[in-house]
């Protein structure tokens, strides 16, 4: 078991390299002169000759790179021009709004569209099959601003269920001591329970349209991978065998199915992390997306950069986490060592 | 191969291809209807300019944030220009992205792939690397970063298009290749004397076709979606340009506050066109499938 | 006696939905078995014997449905009973196992677990005790080591051990019935000897019934008290194996018969009555023994593959079982072996043993790791694979494979297949002239002219082998690879390619390497036959020595594994009484 672990860890590591080359050619790759994107629009000749210099911009490209890894080993990830402050610490401080939002979606949506994918494929022809097929083809077609937007208009302005898209909390409250950085969390911590439920309103209409963008390929490929296994020989077995159908649909076929499910959601969370920059924008959401947003309007390049590597980085992260799981479900990957 | 073509009676080609098109759009309508969209589309995508009632460009601010009526049938924005005009236009631009980017990619990632697959060693673990990294990334992240740091361009949301979706066809054109790679008639093709790139050429690339041409359709929509994305964040294309994602980013302040019609009706397009492009891969997937022809 | 049959099928009628309208899969199907009885059902492919059993079990596809008759099992009327009840009855009463042993278990979950399922679900044991229990059904099937092997999965054992838990899943719980469907099929014929013994031992012992479901008439006859003979889903004859295999009445089990390889019988003794030609003397070889000159001569051919590396020193720490096996493993082991012009030699064993690899590398599709090739008297074997596709001497090595839809592009026409080697290495050119050679070839192979303009999914099995004859012959080679060409045919078309085969091979004075696992198959084409284990040559001779007077242990033990009936065959077969030989 060790092994798998140690093995997986290390085909991470090339992952990071290639993360890190490819963000540090991307700054350097700007059209024009680089010196002057991080020094910004309004910034004199000479402002920009001192960036020049604190970048390490007129030196090798060589010597650039390694300043870069250890300023990035230093989480060192320069300053931003509109705040003055670093980067890191904007990031640090914006990312468990982002992660709230994103892993509040993703729940959501398993929740929805597991269920969905098993009962469509047990039931073939029935309506929830249907249902589950046009949502699928339907669902990724929805650009998903254009969700949150739809939503907004519809619960907010004409119904008036939901709160104004405002950010994390009504403007009467104030956030819960720091613990998690969850607002929910922390609240429940703090036994706050009105805080609770004003964060919890104001989270509802943005995961909604996160929930609703990782339906579809979710329950898609849950539907399709649970049709294979059903239709596999050792299903057929266990029917043979008279096993209950609660035994062959979880135990046998679910736990089988499911494995080409836990590798897509990879694939899934790659959407999420892009949605959820569209998602920031829509619902005015103070988390590294808007962050990113906002400095690319104000031609604000570092904490653009910093935002691109974070996301890569969380992002190979997750997929270690999602290989590591991958291995535990599937013995055939746990014993091939 | 020319000779035999001609000696042979057509049930080959693209008699046959237009046949058998014919019996399954019969057969499944939800195909015929995405066709039938598809052709409105590209129609739109060509004509619409000259067809258009109102000039896409022209502001009229008496007539702003008018909602939709008999002479702006979708309505005015905020400056008053006739949103239904720009709809149509804007249906050109984003067609041509999505057919530039998809063209670009399988170009660059089929072909690789295939090469990956059917050569293995070297070629192979070069195109994995490349893979590799660019799926490091969140794809869509990757392209915000690709187009700021090379520019707002149309060009460049099409190459950052096609960068991120190269993994996807790299992947999809290699494990292709890779089960022909050791199927009987690759041996036999050797045996007949044809070298390695010839029966790649002749011989497998045409069983990989359809599973690529179904892909192209799918990554139409995602090209389209992904070019929306970028420019409603303000990458990419800029105003006044008529995009359909600038479109709903324009329109979407005006959400809130109850002007609903100048980001829904753009948005609804980009719906539209993606769910065509959608059905139409899953129809065209049926047409292809060579088991499905009799 | 007139005890209540255990099984009672009559007039069953089975249809499936399909995208082309309604399919009858079985007709009118009448069917009993006793107790303790053991009947097998045999046919080609689309005989409906499968669909039988499956309608028995009620476990058809969702498209399928049981239309006309009734199926009674002991008192209970199967098509009236609910699924519950059917339920209660799979695995306790009736069981079934299939082919492919591996892929019909859960691959995620231990063996033992598996075989704890099927035991709680029918409460043949309790919670307390069903570990014991199903290491103890573990140790009746055979399985060495069960303690250890309970905790196993399926990708980590044999194919064979992987059919003996799928046996020992089906007799858990001890049911009255044994439903099995093409259980060998596709494993090696010793280990199909094995596992046919230990199922009939099991089943015999404990009185059970059982159905085994062939489409090989000798394996059928040979284990099967009674045999039902099926075609195109109607019953065609059902009598006492001795009967069948010594006095068939129907003329399709005399056609299946006369097709199935057998000892004694010769290559046109095979086809109908009604195609075999009048006199069935040995043909004339077109090159009289004495001009066998050597061919093709292959010495210490040797071919290695690197293993799949075992890590370095965290294995070590981390390792479970014993020491890894070496980092090489060689697939062909150093051997030695000529073809004659105008011989047809036959190699044989069983999976693994290095034959398939040694005729690819004699084709040139892949390289070897030393040794030499010697063709004509020129060295092939130092000219790289890649290289060789371009050069003359190809035309003169050709192969036939052994899966006829695999071998062919699915977007070429049969003309265009056959067309190919002639496009590439001869000098025939236009349109006309290159359909008139693929006309001619057709002619030469039996195959309808009509058909040449047809795709592979619109051809059969046999019309599809065929097409890959005539293009191996082509360019009219001096050697034919044939590597288990008629494995995935029907017997009664393999007879009949057989057939095709022999004359081809005189009229063009060709050489053949046969390469099969199926001996009585190799006894009817080969002059010479050669025996191989585990990348070494075991055994080689003339067929007839070989073959009936092995000197190996191991020809022996492959010999044996072969199904025979034991009701003196030789003498009253009327097939080979009507040949008149």
């Amino acid at each position: 078991m060790l092994t798998m672990f140690l093995k997986r860890m290390l085909m991470a590591v090339p992952s990071l390299i290639g993360v890190v080359i490819v963000t540090f050619l991307l700054t350097r790759a700007l059209p024009g002169d680089p010196a002057a994107y991080f020094a910004g629009p309004a910034a004199s000749q000479e402002a920009i000759e001192q960036i020049r210099a604190k970048l390490g911009l007129d030196k090798p490209l060589i010597v650039q790179f390694g300043n870069y890894v250890n300023d990035l080993a230093h989480g060192d990830l320069g300053n931003s021009l509109t705040t003055g402050q670093p980067v890191g610490k904007e990031i640090k401080s914006r990312l468990p709004a982002s992660a709230e939002l994103t892993l509040l979606g993703l729940i959501v949506s398993m929740l929805v569209a597991v269920p969905l994918g098993i009962l469509a494929a047990t039931r073939p022809g029935s309506l929830i099959d249907h249902a589950c097929r046009v949502i699928s083809t339907a669902g990724v077609s929805l650009p998903v601003f254009f969700t949150g937007l739809i939503l907004v208009y519809v619960f907010y302005y004409l119904l008036g269920w939901a709160p104004a898209p405002l950010g994390r909390l009504d403007v009467f409250f104030s956030p819960p001591p720091q613990v998690t950085g969850f607002y929910l969390i922390d609240s429940l911590i703090a036994g706050n329970l009105e805080l609770f439920w004003s964060s919890l309103k104001q989270l509802v209409l943005p995961a909604t349209t996160l929930a609703i963008f990782s339906l579809a390929p979710i329950a898609r490929m849950t539907r399709a991978s649970m049709l294979a296994v059903l239709a596999s020989d050792f299903v057929r077995t266990a029917r043979a065998s008279g096993l209950s159908p609660h035994m062959v649909i979880v135990t046998y076929a679910f736990r089988n199915a499911m494995i080409p499910v836990v590798t897509t959601l990879g694939m899934v969370f790659s959407f999420l992390l892009g949605a959820n920059v569209l998602v920031e924008k829509v619902f005015a959401w103070p988390g590294i997306g808007s962050f990113a947003v906002e400095a690319l309007i104000a031609s604000d390049f570092a904490p653009l950069q910093g935002f691109v590597l974070t996301m890569a980085i969380m992002y190979v992260a997750l997929n270690l986490i999602i290989d590591i799981l991958y291995g535990l479900i599937d013995p055939r990957v746990r014993l091939e060592a | 191969m020319t000779d035999l073509a001609a000696a042979s009676r057509p049930s080959s080609g693209l008699a046959a291809l237009l046949r058998h098109s014919r019996y399954v759009i019969a057969e499944n309508r939800v195909t015929g209807f995405a066709f039938g969209l598809f052709l409105l589309i590209v129609l739109a995508a060509v004509f619409g300019p000259y067809i258009v009632p109102h000039d896409p460009l022209a502001s009229d601010t008496a007539a702003a944030l008018k909602p939709p009526s008999m002479k702006h049938w979708f309505g005015t924005d905020q400056i008053g220009r006739d949103v239904f005009s720009r709809v149509v236009v804007a249906t050109r631009l984003d067609f041509f992205i999505a057919v530039a980017s998809v063209a670009l990619v399988f170009l660059m990632g089929g072909l690789a792939g295939v090469a990956a697959g059917f050569f293995g060693g070297w070629t192979d673990r070069i195109v994995g690397r490349i893979a590799d990294t660019i799926m490091a990334f969140p794809l869509f992240v990757l392209a915000m970063g690709i187009v700021a740091a090379l520019g707002n361009t149309v060009q460049n949301i099409i190459l950052a298009t096609a960068i991120v979706n190269f993994p996807l066809y790299a992947r999809v054109a290699r494990a292709e290749a890779n089960v022909r790679r050791e199927a009987g008639f690759v041996q036999a093709a050797r045996l007949s004397g044809n070298g390695e790139f010839r029966i790649v050429l002749a011989q497998v690339l045409p069983n990989i076709m359809p599973i690529m041409i179904v892909q192209m359709s799918l990554t139409m929509g995602y090209a389209i979606l992904n070019a929306a994305g970028l420019s409603f964040i303000g990458l990419g294309v800029r105003p006044p340009t008529a995009e359909w994602g600038i479109m709903v980013a324009e329109g979407a302040a005006f959400m809130v506050s109850g002007e609903w019609w100048i980001a829904f009706f753009p948005g609804l397009a980009l719906m539209i066109a993606v769910f065509c492009f959608n059905l139409l891969g899953d129809g065209l997937r049926d047409i292809v499938d060579p088991q499905r022809r009799t | 006696m007139t005890a209540i049959p255990l099984l009672d099928i009559r007039d069953l009628t089975v249809e499936f939905q399909t995208r082309r309208g309604v399919v009858t899969a079985v007709q009118h199907v009448n069917l009993t078995i006793a107790k303790g009885e053991t009947i097998g059902i045999v046919g080609e492919s689309g005989s409906g014997k499968s669909v039988t059993s499956y309608a028995v079990m009620r476990i058809l596809d969702r498209a399928g449905r049981i239309a006309e008759g009734a199926v009674m099992f002991t008192n209970i009327d199967v098509r009236q009973a609910s699924e519950d009840d059917m339920r209660e009855l799979r695995g306790r009463e009736i069981s079934m196992i299939f082919q492919n042993p591996r892929a019909a278990l859960n691959p995620i979950r231990k063996v033992g677990r598996q075989i704890e399922d099927v035991l709680l679900e029918h409460v043949k044991a309790a919670p307390s005790e069903v570990t014991e229990k199903a290491i103890e059904i573990l140790d009746q099937v055979r399985i060495a080591r069960p303690r250890e092997r309970y905790h196993a999965y399926p990708f980590e054992l044999s194919g064979g051990m992987c059919q003996r838990v799928v046996i020992a899943l089906a007799l858990a719980c001890r049911p009255q019935l044994l439903i099995a469907d093409e259980p060998t099929t596709g494993l090696d014929v010793t280990t199909q000897k094995t596992v046919m013994e230990l199922i009939v031992e099991l089943t015999r012992a404990r009185g059970m019934s059982t159905i085994l479901i062939t489409h090989d008439l000798g394996l059928a006859a040979t284990y099967c008290d009674k045999v039902v003979v099926m075609e195109k889903g109607y019953v065609v004859e059902t009598a006492t194996a001795r009967n069948i295999f010594t006095a068939p009445a129907h003329h399709y089990t005399r056609k299946l018969m006369r097709a199935t390889p057998r000892p004694g019988a010769s290559l046109r003794d095979l086809l109908p009555e009604e195609e075999a030609p009048a006199s069935s003397a040995a043909t004339v070889t077109k090159f009289p023994v004495a001009d066998r000159k050597p061919l093709l001569v292959v010495e210490k051919l040797l071919k290695e593959y690197p293993r799949k590396g075992v890590g370095g020193m965290m294995s070590k720490f981390m390792r479970r079982g014993p020491a890894p096996e070496p980092k090489v493993f060689r697939a062909v082991d150093g051997i030695s072996f000529a073809v004659n012009r105008g011989e047809s030699v036959g190699l044989v064993g069983e999976s693994g043993c290095g034959k398939s690899t040694t005729s690819t590398m004699v084709m040139r599709l892949i390289d070897k790791t030393d040794g030499t090739i010697m063709f004509d008297g020129e060295d092939i074997g130092e000219i790289p694979a890649k290289q060789f596709a371009k050069l003359p001497m190809r035309r003169r090595i050709q192969m036939v494979f052994q899966d006829p839809t695999d071998s062919l592009n699915p977007r070429f026409t049969a003309a265009r297949a056959i067309a190919d080697p002639i496009l590439r290495l001869s000098d025939i050119r236009g349109s006309d002239a290159i359909r008139a050679r693929c006309e001619e070839l057709a002619l030469q192979v039996g195959l309808p002219v009509e058909l040449l303009d047809r795709f592979p999914h619109q051809l059969s099995g046999g019309q599809k082998a065929r097409v890959g004859i005539a293009r191996a012959i082509a360019l009219k080679p001096d050697l034919i690879i044939l590597d288990e060409p008629t494995a995935a045919l029907d017997v009664s078309v393999q007879a009949v390619v057989l057939n095709l085969l022999q004359d081809l091979k005189e009229s063009l004075g060709m050489s053949y390497l046969f390469v099969s696992h199926d001996l009585n198959v190799v006894r009817l084409l080969c002059d010479r036959v050669i025996v191989m284990k585990a990348g070494k040559i075991v055994e080689e001779g003339p067929t007839e020595r070989v073959l009936f007077a092995p000197e190996a242990q191991y020809t022996r033990d492959l010999l044996a594994a072969i199904p025979h009936p034991t009701f003196e065959p030789e003498q009253a077969d009327p097939a080979r009484v009507a040949a008149g030989s």
